[in-house]
């Protein structure tokens, strides 16, 4: 039983990532019915249950945690030069609550068959039928894995505040902590509203008093009211991390100091705050008052700004810059464009007139899919792709990773960019059968997401052959500045022999790179910098 | 070559039968609605080629093997940073604006309006005009006002008909609405846009668009069918305006809900054991309290029908129930 936050974020991510199998099998099959109009593979039934599990294993299992929880939690204390996470036992109790409430959550909607979609609207989900009566086993987990969220986020926002070192002031901190700070905020404030949310589901189902149900005087409009005041600022809990890793990689393959390091930085927080007072935009046509549809719709294109700005810093950034395309940096470049299709389509979506015919079509399916999948998952893998080497101290196969990072990227758009032209064409979300003229649309995306499938094949493959026979890594085979390439190149469990010293986090001129050696070496003498990059070196002899 | 003839017609907006993007265009919103679809699709456009033009162009301009060391060059510009903060907030601010308008439109009808009610239920739609008459598929007139009264027996339902741009969630408990002027002769799909369940896909119907005579024909035909049809042929269209068909076959498939061919007078097993004959009073009392007695093998999800139908119309549904071979 560790209670290494190395360790930790390891087994999140390999839970992650069979998280993400399973969710992804199930998106495979609802592809392949989709193929063509008609029932061809699985009934309606089944059909629905699909969505359900593919959503809600999706949002809840793989895209909340997978930044913060798996790559958060390796890197954070690593950022910091700190020992570990301000509460290590706490830490591993998160790890714990997320098991069981993943257990308890997708074995309770296998057995009931839960067929409400991951949105969970009332009163279809709290209507009496079998399937529904057992959501609130469902609900029970989806409880247990928000205070595995809470206590992270926690954790996180006690160990940036208390533990950070001598000399590391906010604005000398990397942007990777920003976006998780930023990201923690909201994890405390919003989680616990889902909570509520899911109680008062419970309430209403064994009490009988009317919250959402109106057959018991309840208002089905408020409870997506309540879903999406947790749901929305989930959006950006799970985009500002993405975001955090997108900052360290375009600075570290650009070899340049990040763009606008200050706009960045308060942007996340910014987003974080206004995150809050946007989820009504999801509701336009739910028969929410007008005026509220109004300032909604106001204050969401007030929170498209600093997205829109962070894009243009990171290709400032590049400019002038000495571009490598690793794997990490293809995953970086393909989320700006995807990032930018995915932010941009939002404006159709924000806008009142223009939303009322594209809600609940393909064209929002195929738009937060660009900003889930194309940005946020990207940035995952492309975050792993980078931190790689120290998770294992082996270098991953660049021209396998290279492969998989372009097909995911080919995969990707064929899957999607479909999808915004049968939600125009009116294609409603949801949908187990559908009329002739989508069926073009549906066979491309389905050719598209299989070959997504075999490029995610690819990449884990990758990863599971950089494990047994990977290239042993040097500490700092990217040349970066921050101190967790400051470590040996498999961490020490205490991860740093003396405390570190602090420089600016993206003074990339430090390391330059030695064709001779075949690696990055300093440009000069920096004190308390005992590892050095060099790829033949002895590790061992590399020190001090 | 090919594609430089291609672009007009993806990127110019489309009247008539519609073109890349959109399905026809066949009420005033939607033209309206399209003109600001492609306003974005224009501006957000640009910006787009911009993003992929400077990545591309940085990426091949400094890649390492020409800039194998980085330059000099400024961490962050406050002129630069402000313009490119102010310029999106400007164009955001406009495209909210012209959405906001386009939206207090659609949400003020004209007091004039010819009001049709619909009625939202597990798995069907039926459309109830102002003289009684009722329909399962959406009839109306050209080139006049139209607001829809939306309900729902059940569930959130969300009634959708594409080639008008038009949508609203049907919420239990609660009146809403829509408008809109039809602008052009023909079918269009209805569709469901609102998870419900099951058939949430098959709870589709067609919009028909005629001119006012033709409409004004309909009417009076669909209004009077009662009195001008036989009983059997009355039933039938009770039983589809009903939206019956949706669970119910009269072909002898078992759907959500049993079969109804060749059942009358015969003995009936019921899902708690005990039996009941199939007549017009079993008939009466699934349609008035379907829950009181369901037929084996099914669930008890068939909507209540007290106060939707007189009792001219059960007869005459028991009629046609009891002429199903």
């Amino acid at each position: 039983m560790t209670l290494d936050h190395k360790r930790l974020g390891l087994m999140y991510l390999w839970s992650i990532i069979a998280m993400m199998f399973l969710g992804g099998a199930f998106v495979m099959l609802i592809r392949a019915e989709l193929f063509s109009p008609g029932e061809d593979f699985v009934s309606a039934d089944t059909f629905n249950q699909l969505f359900t599990l593919h959503g809600a294993i999706m949002v809840f299992l793989v895209i909340i945690p997978s930044i913060p929880a798996a790559l958060g939690n390796f890197v954070l204390p690593l950022m910091l030069g700190a020992k570990d996470v301000a509460f290590p036992k706490l830490n591993r109790m998160s790890y714990h609550l997320y098991v069981i409430g993943a257990i308890l959550f997708v074995a309770s909607m296998l057995a009931t068959g839960l067929d409400t979609g991951w949105t969970f609207y009332a009163p279809y989900s709290t209507s009496d039928s079998p399937a529904h009566r057992a959501i609130l086993y469902a609900v029970f987990g989806a409880f247990v894995l928000g205070f595995s969220s809470i206590f992270t986020g926690l954790n996180f926002l006690v160990t940036i505040h208390k533990m950070r070192p001598p000399g590391m002031t906010w604005f000398k901190m990397p942007l990777f902590l920003w976006a998780i700070y930023a990201t923690s905020i909201i994890q405390i404030l919003a989680t616990p509203v889902v909570g509520i949310t899911l109680l008062l589901v419970a309430v209403e189902r064994m009490l009988e008093i009317g919250i959402f149900n109106p057959a018991l005087g309840g208002d089905p409009v408020l409870f997506q009211h309540m879903f999406w005041f947790y749901s929305h600022p989930a959006v950006y809990i799970m985009l500002l991390p993405a975001m955090g890793v997108m900052s360290e990689l375009m600075s570290t393959y650009s070899r340049k100091s990040i763009f606008g390091y200050r706009y960045i930085a308060l942007s996340s927080v910014a987003i974080a705050v206004v995150s809050f007072v946007v989820w009504g935009h999801h509701m336009y046509v739910s028969g929410q008052s007008v005026l509220v549809s109004v300032l909604f719709s106001a204050i969401t294109f007030f929170v498209a700004v600093p997205s829109a700005v962070k894009v243009f810093n990171w290709i400032a950034t590049l400019y002038k810059g000495s571009i490598r395309l690793t794997s990490s940096m293809i995953y970086g470049l393909g989320i700006i464009w995807l990032f930018g299709i995915g932010g941009l389509t939002g404006l159709w979506l924000a806008a009142l007139e223009t939303d009322i015919h594209l809600h609940d079509t393909y064209f929002v399916v195929s738009h937060f899919h660009f900003v889930m999948v194309g940005s946020a998952i990207m940035a995952f893998l492309g975050g792993i792709h980078h931190w790689w080497p120290k998770f294992y101290g082996t270098m991953l196969n660049e021209k396998v990773s290279l492969w998989g990072a372009g097909l995911l990227f080919v995969g990707f758009n064929l899957t999607f960019l479909p999808q915004f032209i049968a939600g125009t064409q009116g294609m409603p979300r949801r949908y187990f059968d559908y009329a002739e003229r989508f069926e073009g649309y549906n066979q491309i995306s389905t050719v598209g997401a299989f070959l997504m499938g075999f490029s995610i094949l690819l990449i884990v493959i990758n990863f599971l052959r950089a494990i047994r026979s990977g290239k042993p890594a040097p500490a700092n085979p990217w040349g970066a500045v921050t101190l967790e390439w400051n470590t040996a190149p498999i961490p020490d469990p205490h991860n740093f022999d003396d405390a570190p010293v602090v420089g600016d986090p993206y003074d990339l001129s430090i390391f330059k790179w030695d064709e001779a050696e075949g690696g990055y070496v300093p440009t000069r003498p920096v004190p308390g910098l005992p590892y050095i990059a060099l790829p033949n070196a002895d590790s061992t002899e590399s020190q001090h | 070559m090919i594609l430089p003839a291609l672009l007009p017609l993806i990127l110019q907006q489309q009247d008539g039968e519609g073109g890349f993007f959109f399905p026809p265009v066949a009420s005033d919103l939607a033209i309206a609605s399209d003109s600001l679809f492609f306003t974005i699709l224009y501006l957000s456009g640009f910006f787009f080629a911009i993003i992929v033009f400077t990545t591309l162009y940085f990426v091949w301009k400094y890649h390492h093997t020409k800039c194998p060391e980085p330059q000099p060059s400024p961490v962050h510009n406050n002129t630069i940073e402000i313009i490119w903060t102010v310029v999106p907030t400007i164009l955001l601010a406009w495209i909210f604006f012209e959405g906001f308008e386009g939206f207090m439109a659609r949400k003020t009808p004209p007091p004039d309006a010819y009001e049709i009610h619909a009625q939202g239920r597990k798995w069907s739609w039926n459309f109830t005009y102002p003289d009684g008459t009722e329909s399962s598929v959406l009839h109306l007139p050209l080139g006049k006002a139209v607001r829809v009264n939306l309900a729902s027996s059940d569930v959130l339902h969300s009634l959708f008909v594409p080639a008008f741009r038009v949508k609203m969630d049907v919420v239990p408990g609660r009146y809403e609405q829509l408008w809109f002027t039809p602008t052009m002769l023909g079918e269009f799909d209805v569709y469901c846009a609102e998870y419900c369940g099951t058939n949430h896909s098959a709870m589709t119907t067609t919009a028909v668009v005629h001119s006012q005579e033709d409409f004004d024909a309909w009417l009076s035909e669909a209004g009077d069918f009662m009195t001008k049809l036989s009983p059997i042929e009355a039933g039938e269209r009770v039983f589809a305006s009903k939206g019956c068909a949706a669970c119910h076959s009269v072909a002898g498939v078992a759907g959500i809900g049993p079969a109804l061919n060749g059942r009358f007078g015969q003995e009936r097993k019921l899902s708690d054991g005990s039996s009941v004959t199939f007549d017009a009073n079993y008939v009466r009392e699934s349609l008035l309290d379907p829950a009181a007695k369901i037929a084996d093998g099914f669930q008890p999800i068939m909507p209540t029908f007290q106060g939707q139908l007189d009792d001219d119309k059960m007869r005459v549904l028991v009629e046609y129930i009891k002429s199903l071979q």
